[in-house]
């Protein structure tokens, strides 16, 4: 069995082509594109909501892609247990659609930031991350608004579910503001819903698959998936 | 409409704004926070329906109830 990954596509997505790049000619599985305007998620196993500038960014990030006809599909599938993956503008679709709780806000510095992030894996029990073997790794980030914000009653219920996967730290795995590229709550970079079949995160694990970038890190992402849903 | 960010949430772009603010002189000026202005039409003789209709575009797409509060008025036009 190969793996089959629907790639959403959405007027204004960019990073789209990345990821069908990742897992179709790096990884070698199954990938289609899903323009935003079908319904039919094809048979994938796992769905990509990809980075981007999905309607321009406009109103907010997100908000407007996430009433495109295929987000109907997304989380219908999300809501049957179906893996999805929101990366970057796909987290903050993921938002605004309520797959998972929070809002994003611009960075801290008003810039768009883009550059290598340590990142420290806060939960290995998700079908997302039960291969990574290192328990810190350098991912590269690039965004104007990952300063995730949820009241302190979400968050608290977020770490009680063990819902945070990653936070930024340092090269060391400390956590603290100096390490926190945008201002997000505790340091947040990826979360996933209280089932843990959908996950959001502002960094790009799909820039970081073929070696030839420099950096491989993110890779595991999509090896845990194999692992996980081959074994099933 | 009014979208505005509700009062206890950050507001980066206000915040930086009111440094421009300052640098102009204006030192008695604070909390600065930018929201947004909403215009539309709604097709409708129904004060129900039109109002209806307002506050349900303002709840699923105009403003996140996460983060920010709307505010509205509206007024009787002729068809044009």
């Amino acid at each position: 069995m190969k793996l089959k990954f629907g790639i959403v596509v959405f007027p204004g997505s960019n990073c789209d082509h990345d990821a069908y790049y990742a897992v179709s000619k790096t990884l070698n599985y199954d990938a289609v594109f899903l323009w935003h305007k079908e319904t039919d998620l094809q048979n994938s196993d796992i769905i990509i909501l990809p980075g981007g500038f999905s309607y321009g960014d406009y109103l907010r990030t997100g908000s407007i892609a996430r009433f495109s006809p295929i987000m109907n599909s997304v989380i219908e599938f999300a809501k049957k247990g179906g893996l999805v993956i929101g990366i970057c503008n796909g987290f903050q679709i993921l938002l605004e659609a309520g797959l998972l709780p929070g809002v994003m806000l611009k960075n801290k510095s008003l810039k768009f930031i883009c550059k290598d992030v340590y990142l420290k894996i806060e939960n290995k029990n998700t079908v997302f991350t039960s291969s990574v073997k290192k328990d810190i790794i350098k991912i590269p980030i690039a965004h104007a608004e990952g300063n995730y914000f949820a009241d302190e009653d979400t968050l608290k219920s977020l770490e009680d579910n063990s819902q945070i996967v990653f936070k930024y730290s340092s090269p060391e795995g400390i956590i603290s503001e100096e390490w926190n590229p945008n201002g997000s709550k505790l340091n947040i970079a990826g979360i996933t819903n209280k089932s843990k079949n959908v996950l959001g995160m502002m960094p790009h694990p799909e820039r970081s698959c073929d070696g030839i970038l420099g950096n491989t890190n993110g890779t595991f992402i999509f090896r845990s998936l194999e692992e996980n849903l081959i074994t099933i | 409409m009014i979208v505005k960010r509700r009062p206890k949430i950050l507001d980066p772009q206000g915040k930086a704004v009111e440094q421009g603010a300052k640098l102009l002189g204006f030192n008695n000026v604070s909390g600065t926070r930018i929201g947004k202005y909403i215009e539309f039409f709604v097709n409708s003789n129904d004060v129900n329906t039109v109002e209806k209709e307002i506050e349900e575009y303002a709840e699923k797409l105009l403003s996140n109830p996460i983060m920010e509060d709307f505010e509205y008025s509206y007024k009787k036009v002729d068809e044009t």
